[in-house]
C-alpha cells in the first residue's frame, strides 16, 4: 500500500500505546504529516511533553499515574461525570477534572492530596450508599472498577447507612441472551449510552429522567431486546461495574488468562482477547491493538463464540481411505505422514501439477500465507487460491489493473480522516458492522456521504446519519454510473495531474483518457440507456471511499 | 373631546388578576356609549400589589387607579374614573410620581409598562431600534468595545462581563455563529425576564440584533420556558412585526447584514436554564450539562461559537448603544455598573420590580421600597439570588448590593430576586427544601449533585428527628464541602450555600423538636 493512513505512524508522545492498557482518554486525532504542538507539564514533579489537546489524565497515564476515575475509559471522549478524577492545578482555584481539563505548558498538577483523597472518598461514599452490598457474589467481582476505585480512594465507612433511597429493588433485564443488565448494580456513568453512541453508533440507550431518577434506558425504556440494539456489546464491554455482564460470565466467573486472536466470521478481521477459563472460553472482548477494529466488534464475533466449544466441534485428525468408509482418529503425526504420503503418490502418478490449497476467505491473511508457502515449496506448484477470489476475481483483477493492488489501498483507519465517502453496491452496516461503525463515527463529525445502491440500505438515513445522495439507480449500472462520472471529471478538467503524474503510466492513461472521453460515456448518454450495450460488467461488493 | 387612551397592562400578573376581563369591561363600555376612548393593552410597571393598574392620558401625564380587578370595575367605570376622578379610592396620581417608580432608575426598564408591546411606532418614539441603527454603522470590534466599557455583566446569574464573552466570540474564526437569549427564568422568585419579553419585546430583539451584528452571527434563538405561554405570544408576534419591517431577516435596513430569530421552548426543566444543559436542549438532546471548557463562546450551539446571554443583560444594550458606554457605567459601585432589576417577592408588603443601580443596601431595598412584611411581623431571612442563594439573616442586610460584597458573605445577587421570610418560617425545612429541590432538578450527571442532594434531605431529616445530631451535622457540612467543590456545575455547586447559610445562622431551627 503507497501513502495509507497509519495513526500510529505519528509517533508522538501519547500516541503510541499498549493496547492492555486504559489511558482515561483517547489519544488526539493527528495526521502521519501533521505536526501538533507539543506541552510540557508537571505532574506530581515529573515532567511530561504531550501534544495540545491531551487531557491530564491521559499525560499522567504515560508516567504511571493513575488517577482514579469511573467514568472515563479511552475508547469513549471524557464525560467529567464521576468527580472522582479530580485533581489540583497551581493557580487555579477549585478542583478541576483531569478526564476533561486539557494539558497546558508549564501546568503544575498534582493528583494527591489530602484534600484530594477527603474529595475522593466522600463521593465514592455517596456511590456505595445506593449499591449493593454483595462484592462476593457479584459476577464482577475482581473485575470491577467501582470495586477497585472503593479501595484506591480507601472508602472505609458509608455514613449515610444503607436504608436512604436507593434502587437496589431495580429490576433486572434479562431479555437478551448474551448479556444481563442489572440497574441495581448501575452507577450511571453514561459509559454504555456513550459506547452505544460513539463507538457503536447506534443510539439505543439513553439516561431516562433526571436527577436521582436518572436511569440507563434502552430505547424508550424498553427491554433490551425489543430495542434498537444491535447486540454489539460495546456496552456491555464499557460498562464499570456488573451493571452490564455477559451471561456467559455471569454463569462461569472471570476467565483465568486470555488470547489474543482474529475472528473467523468475516473479513474485516477484528482482533479478539478469547478470555479462557482453562480450556474454555468465557468471553470475547474486542482487542484494542487489532487494526480492524480497534477494540469494537459485532455480535457475531463478540457473543457468538459457542462454536469453539460444542460438541460436533472436530478437534482432532481424522482419517479415510475413501468416501465410503468411516472416519477414524489418528494422531497428528500418523494424519500429516498420511496426507504427504498421498499427495506425494498422486504427483507421482499424474505429475506435480495435479495437486493445488484452495483456503476459505475465513481463514486469516497468515492461514492462507501458510497455505501458499506449502503449495509452493512443498508441492512445488502455483496451484493456490483462495474462496475470496471467487466472488472478488473481478474486484481484484480491477483493483490490481488499476491501483497496481489487488487489495484496498488504504487502511480502515483511514476513513478517521475522510471527507467525503462514497459507498457503491456494500451495505457495510450489515455485511461489514465494525467497519461501519467506524465510518458512521466519522460521517457525524461531518463527512459527506454519498450512496449509489438500488436499495435504500441503513447508511441512506439512520440515527444522526443522512446521506447527502442516495442515488437508487438500477441493478447492474454501477458500472455506467462510475464511467459517468469519470467522464465529467476528465471533460472538465479537473483529474489530480499531479498524482496521474506521478502514479500512471502515460500511455496506459492516455488510452484511458480516450475512451472515457467517448461522448458515449457521458452521464447524458448513460441516462438514455447506451449503457447497456455491450459492456455488462457486474460490479459488487465495492466500497470506495475519497480520503481527503 | 380627544381620543383617550386608557391603559390596561397585559401581563401575565395583571391577568392572572383579571386584567383581560377589566380591558374588555372598558372597551364595551366606550363602545357601547360612543366614547371616545381607547383601551391600549401596555405592559406592567411591576407594582404588583397594585395590580390590576390602569392609567388614563392626560395632557399632565398618566393618572393611575389600582387596583381595579374585574370586581371593581363597574363601580370604577360608574365613578367615571376614565374622566379623572381624584376623588376615588384607587387614585393614585400621576403614575411616574408614585414614589416606588419615581425612586428607580428604570433604564433597561423604560418602556416597561409605557408603551404597547407590540406598536412599532411606539417602540420607535421611545428611543426603539436607535441602538440599532447605530450599531448598523459600526464594526463589531466598537460595539463590543462599547459593552466592554459600560461595564455590564451577565445578568443571569454568574455575572459574568458581557464584553469580553462577546469579544470571545467576535475573535473565534467561524463559518457560523450563534447568540442564544437565556429566558428559561427558573429561580424562585424571579419575573424580570418575563416582564421584559411581555412588555417590550422589540428590546430583547433589538439587543440580540446588535449582538448578532457585533460577534458576526446571523442566527439567534430564544430559549423560553414553557411556563411563559403569554411572553411566547408576545414574543413571536413582535418578531414578526421586526421581521416585516426588516429589523430582522436579510439586508436589515440595508445594511448587508443579516440576522434572524427563532424561539425554542424549554420542557419544564430548571437545569435548562444551566447555559451548556440549554445548548444540549437545543439541540434537541437531554438537558444535561456539559463540562467547560470548551467554552460556548468557543464551542457552543452545535459545537459553533455562541454568545449566550440572559434576556436582561441583552436587553440592556440598546441602551448603552444609545447613551454611551460611560452614561450606563456612571450608575452603580466598585465592578457592579449600571442598574438591576430587582425582584421583590415573597413576604413583603410591596411585591415588585425595583430597577436601581447597585450600591443601595438590601435593608433600604426590604424597608424602602419593599415596606417590610406583609404580614407585619418581623421579617426575619431573606434570599437572594433564587433557590441557589444564600438566606441572609438582619445582621446581613447591611450589605450593599454589589456583586462582590454578596460574595463576601457567601452570597449572591443572582439574578436579582428576593425573596422575604417573616419570623413564622423554620429555617430547617428551608434548608431541607434547597436539597430536596436540588435532588428534583439535578440533570443526574454528575454524583456529587446526584446522590448527595439526596442524602442532604435525609441527613437534614435525621438532624431534625434529633438523631446523632452533632455527627449529622458534621457530615450535613462535609457533604455540602463535597457538592461545592466536587459538582460539574453551579447547581450542584451552589445549593449548599443556602443550606449553610441556614444552619450557620439560623442554627436553632434545626434543634431537634424544634
Ligand atoms: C442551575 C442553573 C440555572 C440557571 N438558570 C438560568 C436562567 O434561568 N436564566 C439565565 O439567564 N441564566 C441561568 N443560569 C446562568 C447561565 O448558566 C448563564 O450563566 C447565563 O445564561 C449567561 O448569561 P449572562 O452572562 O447574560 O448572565 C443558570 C445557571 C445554573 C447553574
Ligand atoms: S458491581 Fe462491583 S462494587 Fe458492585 S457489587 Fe459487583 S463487584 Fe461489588
Ligand atoms: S449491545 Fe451494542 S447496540 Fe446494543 S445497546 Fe449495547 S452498545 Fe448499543
Ligand atoms: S450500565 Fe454500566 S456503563 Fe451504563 S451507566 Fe450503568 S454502570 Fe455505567
Ligand atoms: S451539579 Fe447537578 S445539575 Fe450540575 S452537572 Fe452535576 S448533576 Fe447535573
Ligand atoms: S473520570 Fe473524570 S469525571 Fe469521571
Ligand atoms: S469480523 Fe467478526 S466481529 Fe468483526
Amino acid at each position: 500500500m503507497l501513502q495509507y493512513y497509519d495513526p500510529n505512524k505519528n509517533s508522538q508522545p501519547g500516541q503510541v500505546i499498549d493496547p492492555r492498557r486504559d489511558y482515561g482518554t483517547p489519544a488526539i486525532s493527528i495526521d502521519a504529516d501533521e505536526t501538533v504542538q507539543l506541552v510540557t507539564l508537571s505532574i506530581d514533579g515529573q515532567e511530561v511533553k504531550m501534544p495540545e489537546g491531551t487531557s491530564i489524565m491521559r499525560a499522567a497515564a504515560h508516567l504511571d499515574i493513575n488517577i482514579p476515575r469511573l467514568c472515563a475509559t479511552d475508547s469513549l471522549q471524557a464525560f467529567g461525570s464521576c468527580r472522582i478524577c479530580l485533581v489540583q492545578i497551581e493557580g487555579r482555584k477549585g478542583f478541576p477534572a483531569s478526564c476533561t481539563t486539557q494539558v497546558e505548558e508549564g501546568m503544575i498538577v498534582r493528583t494527591q492530596s489530602q484534600e484530594t483523597a477527603k474529595l475522593r472518598r466522600n463521593i465514592m461514599e455517596l456511590y456505595i450508599s445506593d449499591h449493593p452490598l454483595d462484592c462476593l457474589t457479584c459476577a464482577a467481582n475482581g473485575d470491577c472498577q467501582l470495586q477497585d476505585m472503593a479501595g484506591t480512594v480507601g472508602l472505609r465507612e458509608v455514613r449515610y447507612g444503607y436504608h436512604g433511597e436507593n434502587h437496589l429493588d431495580a429490576v433486572k433485564d434479562e431479555s437478551h441472551s448474551y448479556f444481563t443488565f442489572d440497574p441495581a448494580k448501575c452507577i450511571v456513568c453514561s459509559r454504555c449510552v456513550r459506547a452505544c453512541e460513539e463507538v457503536q453508533g447506534t443510539f439505543a440507550l439513553t439516561i431516562d429522567g433526571r436527577g436521582f431518577e436518572s436511569k440507563v434506558s434502552a430505547g424508550q425504556n424498553e427491554a433490551f431486546m425489543d430495542s434498537e440494539c444491535v447486540s454489539c456489546g460495546a456496552c456491555v464491554q464499557a460498562c464499570p461495574t456488573a451493571t452490564l455482564m455477559e451471561n456467559s460470565v455471569i454463569e462461569n466467573g472471570l476467565p483465568e488468562h486470555d488470547v489474543v486472536t482474529t475472528c473467523a466470521y468475516c473479513g474485516v478481521g477484528c482482533a479478539f482477547k478469547a478470555e479462557v477459563r482453562g480450556d474454555q472460553v468465557v468471553g470475547m472482548v474486542p482487542f484494542k491493538g487489532g487494526k480492524a477494529n480497534r477494540g469494537h466488534s459485532c455480535v457475531k464475533g463478540r457473543f457468538a463464540f459457542g462454536y469453539s466449544t460444542h460438541k460436533d466441534r472436530i478437534t482432532k485428525p481424522m482419517i479415510r481411505n475413501n468416501i465410503d468408509e468411516p472416519w477414524q482418529q489418528a494422531s497428528w503425526e500418523e494424519a500429516v505422514e498420511f496426507a504427504a504420503n498421498k499427495i506425494k503418490t498422486i504427483q507421482k502418478e499424474y505429475g506435480s501439477d495435479s495437486v493445488g490449497g484452495i483456503t476459505s476467505s475465513r481463514c486469516t491473511n497468515e492461514e492462507t500465507y501458510l497455505v501458499q508457502k506449502l503449495v509452493r515449496a512443498a508441492f512445488g506448484n502455483n496451484n493456490v487460491d483462495t474462496c475470496a477470489r471467487v466472488c472478488h476475481s473481478p474486484t481484484g483483477y480491477g483493483l490490481k489493473t488499476t491501483l497496481g493492488e489487488s487489495a484496498g489501498t488504504q487502511t480502515f483507519d483511514s476513513v478517521e480522516k475522510s471527507n467525503v465517502i462514497i459507498v457503491i453496491g456494500a451495505n457495510p452496516t450489515d455485511a461489514h458492522p465494525v467497519f461501519a461503525s467506524r465510518m458512521k463515527r466519522r460521517l457525524r463529525e461531518g463527512a459527506k456521504l454519498i450512496v449509489a445502491d438500488p436499495r435504500r440500505i441503513d447508511l441512506v438515513k439512520s440515527p444522526h446519519i443522512d446521506s447527502e445522495h442516495h442515488l437508487n439507480l438500477l441493478p447492474g449500472t454501477n458500472f455506467a454510473l462510475l464511467n459517468a462520472l469519470a467522464h465529467v471529471i476528465v471533460r472538465e478538467g479537473l483529474e489530480d495531474k499531479e498524482f496521474i503524474e506521478l502514479r500512471c503510466e502515460d500511455d496506459a492513461f492516455l488510452h484511458w483518457k480516450e475512451f472515457i472521453s467517448d461522448p458515449k460515456n457521458s452521464p447524458e448518454a448513460m441516462a438514455q440507456g447506451h449503457w447497456s450495450a455491450g459492456r455488462a460488467h457486474y460490479c459488487s461488493g465495492k466500497t470506495l471511499w475519497k480520503s481527503r | 373631546m380627544a381620543n383617550i387612551k386608557v391603559y390596561v397592562p397585559r401581563d401575565t400578573t395583571a391577568c392572572s388578576l383579571g386584567a383581560d376581563s377589566v380591558a374588555v369591561s372598558l372597551q364595551h363600555y366606550f363602545s357601547n356609549n360612543d366614547i371616545d376612548c381607547e383601551v391600549v393593552r401596555s405592559g406592567s410597571r411591576g407594582l404588583y400589589w397594585l395590580e390590576p393598574l390602569i392609567e388614563i392620558e392626560t395632557d399632565s401625564g398618566r393618572i393611575a387607579y389600582g387596583p381595579i380587578g374585574p370586581n371593581i370595575i363597574d363601580e370604577f367605570i360608574a365613578a367615571k374614573c376614565w374622566k379623572i376622578n381624584k376623588e376615588h379610592w384607587s387614585y393614585l396620581g400621576v403614575v411616574d410620581e408614585i414614589p416606588y417608580l419615581q425612586k428607580q432608575q428604570r433604564v433597561t426598564f423604560a418602556r416597561v409598562g409605557v408603551i404597547d408591546p407590540l406598536s412599532l411606532s411606539d417602540y420607535e418614539n421611545h428611543f426603539g431600534f436607535s441602538g440599532l441603527k447605530q450599531a448598523l454603522d459600526m464594526s463589531g470590534q466598537e460595539i463590543v468595545s462599547q459593552i466592554k466599557d459600560s461595564g455590564l455583566r451577565g445578568r443571569g446569574g454568574a455575572a459574568f462581563p458581557t464584553g469580553i464573552k462577546w469579544q470571545t466570540v467576535l475573535d473565534t474564526e467561524s463559518d457560523q455563529k450563534y447568540v442564544v437569549c437565556n429566558a428559561d427564568e427558573g429561580d424562585s422568585g424571579t419575573y424580570s425576564d418575563r416582564m421584559l419579553m411581555e412588555s417590550d419585546p422589540l428590546c430583547l430583539i433589538e439587543g440580540m440584533t446588535i449582538a448578532g451584528i457585533a460577534v458576526g452571527a446571523d442566527k439567534g434563538y430564544i430559549y423560553l420556558r414553557d411556563e411563559y405561554p403569554l411572553a411566547f405570544t408576545v414574543l413571536e408576534e413582535a418578531i414578526v412585526l421586526a421581521r416585516n419591517s426588516n429589523f430582522l431577516g436579510e439586508n436589515i435596513l440595508d445594511s448587508g447584514k443579516n440576522f434572524d430569530l427563532e424561539i425554542r421552548l424549554g420542557a419544564g426543566a430548571y437545569i435548562c436554564g444551566e447555559e451548556t444543559s440549554m445548548l444540549e436542549s437545543l439541540e434537541g438532546k437531554r438537558g444535561e450539562v456539559r463540562p467547560k471548557p470548551p467554552l460556548p463562546a468557543i464551542k457552543g450551539l452545535f459545537g459553533k461559537p455562541t454568545v449566550i446571554n440572559n434576556v436582561i443583560s441583552l436587553a440592556s444594550v440598546a441602551a448603552i448603544i444609545v447613551n454611551g458606554a460611560s452614561s450606563y457605567q456612571n450608575y452603580g459601585v466598585n465592578r457592579s455598573r449600571g442598574t438591576l432589576p430587582f425582584q421583590l417577592s415573597g413576604n413583603i408588603k410591596y411585591a415588585g420590580l425595583v430597577e436601581i443601580p447597585f450600591g443601595v443596601t438590601l435593608k433600604d431595598l426590604l424597608y424602602e421600597y419593599g415596606g417590610g412584611s406583609r404580614s407585619g411581623r418581623p421579617l426575619r431571612a431573606v434570599q437572594v439570588g433564587g433557590p441557589l442563594g444564600a438566606y441572609l439573616p438582619e445582621s446581613q442586610w447591611d450589605t450593599p448590593l454589589d456583586y462582590e460584597a454578596f460574595t463576601s458573605i457567601d452570597g449572591m445577587l443572582g439574578h436579582g430576586g428576593i425573596v422575604a421570610f417573616d419570623d413564622t418560617v423554620d429555617m430547617s425545612a428551608q434548608a431541607r427544601f434547597s436539597m430536596e429541590f436540588c435532588a428534583i432538578e439535578s440533570c443526574g450527571k454528575c454524583t456529587p449533585c446526584r446522590i448527595g442532594s439526596v442524602r442532604g434531605v435525609e441527613v437534614i431529616d435525621r438532624i431534625k428527628a434529633g438523631e446523632n445530631s452533632v455527627k449529622n451535622k458534621e457530615l450535613l457540612l462535609e457533604l455540602c464541602d463535597t457538592m461545592v467543590t466536587g459538582s460539574l456545575c453551579a447547581m450542584g455547586g451552589l445549593t449548599p450555600y443556602p443550606v449553610r447559610s441556614a444552619l450557620e445562622h439560623f442554627a436553632e431551627d434545626f434543634e431537634s423538636g424544634s
